[in-house]
């Protein structure tokens, strides 16, 4: 299962840098966004109640990272439902392969695309003169948490594809990544958003998600923001993957 | 001319009954730009206690910005479906009927300029539900002209890149001018708390003028200084887009 399940991740990869207006917009838009927020609002950390960190964009680098990989998962789900609606996956499905194989190919290429966007993100945020304070561990809490996360994102995307099987449908949810993001801590620190937003945060994961990669980026490590952080991560990936291989069963005993 | 104005009509009378027959596809144009008000406003609605934030609150400080941009989405998708005319070769039997070809770019003009309303009007009527203050008619009246003129300037700039890629693969390209000339402005903050490098930005961008001018009401009483600065600006952005546009639909298929 593992063999298949790479020889399609290499597959997905390929594709994906064949087709680079499909992965522009993993980065571009998030990257605009950064700059956007971090020029327009960088006196927000004069705020009370503001955290202490050297600089807005230290703070927005998790929120452009979030949205990356939330942008990423509906690549991930768009690049499935095109292969759905050119037959392409009902090939896979007719060949001797484990069936599973297939959404965690897809998958397993999230988490790879994951690894890129947290590792430009980092790079942007340093030529721009980002501290990451907790060094080289906090780089690598960073990146575990940003795997982790895209990899449950590219996962809902893939179970999306499977139920919708419309590529026009997983590209409508796209506002929906923004909804999401809005609701929760991403782009400012909870106690300073507007209510009921604020109320709502604290439910979100992706709250969770944000706080936990911003921390080793503004702070030295805390474990318990970190370990939610990382918690709510695999929780989104564990859900994601549950999900995607229930889809898949869904759309075999249909077909 | 009489034939000519015609022709707008018709064009502009097809690309208006798209919103009835594929309503779906204007959903996202409404969407995007009330989901940024609403989302923008709960997320840094605190930066209006910033020293120097000349607002009542960060909602009203925002509302013409989603104006502004639902009327670029709106541009930018005259461009898309323009694209999908040009895939589907109907674009190609408008170009041998007997009509000029600046008729034909200002009948799809002048439909991105008439669809831009309708995000306006769902952004403001929002706003107003959200406790935004009325801006006055005159205030309300410049922003939705304002509005009505980015989108023509948006379908321009969508129109050169539909008429370059001839693809509807090509629509990030346009989406993101809209996105940058509208944001690069003091779309978050007045210009004084911009980062220096933004205030730059923003101090070219002509859009900031316009932005300025949509804002009268919201923030600020209307001026004629403010409004004729906005009103120059759209007028200098549609005449040298304008004229590419021509250039590009001159060239096309020759």
């Amino acid at each position: 299962m593992l063999r298949a399940a790479v020889a399609l991740a290499r597959r997905s990869l390929r594709t994906t840098l064949r087709r680079p207006q499909f992965l522009a917009p993993l980065l571009v838009f998030p990257s605009l966004f950064l700059a956007i927020n971090t020029g327009g609002l960088h006196r927000s950390t004069d705020l009370p109640g503001f955290p202490h960190v050297h600089g807005f964009l230290d703070f927005q680098l998790a929120a452009a990272m979030c949205q990356s990989l939330m942008l990423g998962g509906v690549g991930a789900g768009i690049a499935t439902a095109l292969e759905i609606e050119g037959g392409f996956f009902d090939r896979l499905v007719a060949s001797p392969i484990p069936r599973v194989s297939i959404p965690l190919g897809r998958i397993m290429a999230g988490a790879v695309i994951a690894a890129v966007q947290v590792v430009y993100f980092l790079a942007l945020g340093l030529i721009f003169g980002a501290h990451i304070a907790a060094g080289v561990p906090g780089v690598l809490m960073v990146l575990l948490i940003g795997i982790a996360t895209g990899t449950g994102f590219a996962a809902l995307g893939v179970m999306l594809a499977l139920r919708a099987r419309s590529a026009s449908t997983v590209q409508g949810i796209f506002p929906l990544v923004f909804v999401v993001l809005f609701v929760s801590s991403a782009f400012f620190p909870r106690k300073l958003l507007s209510h009921p937003a604020d109320w709502v945060a604290a439910y979100n994961p992706l709250s969770y998600v944000a706080d936990g990669i911003r921390d080793p980026i503004i702070s030295s490590i805390t474990a318990t923001t970190v370990l939610e952080g990382l918690a709510a991560a695999l929780g989104i990936a564990a859900a994601g993957i549950g999900l995607s291989v229930v889809a898949l069963r869904g759309r075999l005993r249909e077909a | 001319m009489n034939q000519s104005f015609r022709v707008v009509v018709a064009l502009s009378r097809r690309a208006l009954n798209e919103i009835l027959r594929v309503p779906g596809a204007a959903i996202p144009g409404i969407l995007a730009p009330t989901i940024f008000l609403i989302g923008l406003s709960g997320a840094f609605g605190k930066a209006a206690q910033l020293p120097g934030f000349h607002a009542s609150d960060f909602t009203t400080f925002i509302v013409p910005v989603s104006i502004l941009q639902g009327a670029g989405f709106t541009g930018a998708a005259t461009g898309v479906n323009l694209a999908r005319d040009i895939e589907q070769g109907w674009f190609d039997r408008l170009l041998v009927c007997p009509a000029p070809r600046v008729t034909l770019l200002a009948g799809i003009v002048s439909s991105a300029a008439l669809r831009s309303l309708l995000p306006a009007s769902f952004v403001f009527i929002v706003a107003l539900i959200m406790g935004v203050h009325w801006p006055g008619v005159d205030g309300l009246v410049i922003a939705f002209v304002l509005a009505m003129g980015l989108a023509t300037v948006m379908a321009f700039w969508s129109t050169i890149i539909a008429l370059r890629f001839r693809t509807q693969q090509a629509a990030p390209l346009m989406q993101v001018a809209n996105f940058i000339a509208v944001l690069f402005t003091t779309s978050y903050a007045p210009k004084d708390l911009l980062a220096s490098w933004l205030r730059t930005i923003a101090s070219i961008n002509p859009v900031t003028h316009v932005l300025d001018g949509a804002r009268q009401g919201f923030v600020g009483a209307v001026t004629w200084h403010t409004t004729w600065q906005a009103v120059v600006s759209i007028l200098g952005l549609q005449l040298v887009l304008g004229a590419l546009a021509v250039r590009s639909l001159r060239r096309f298929g020759v």
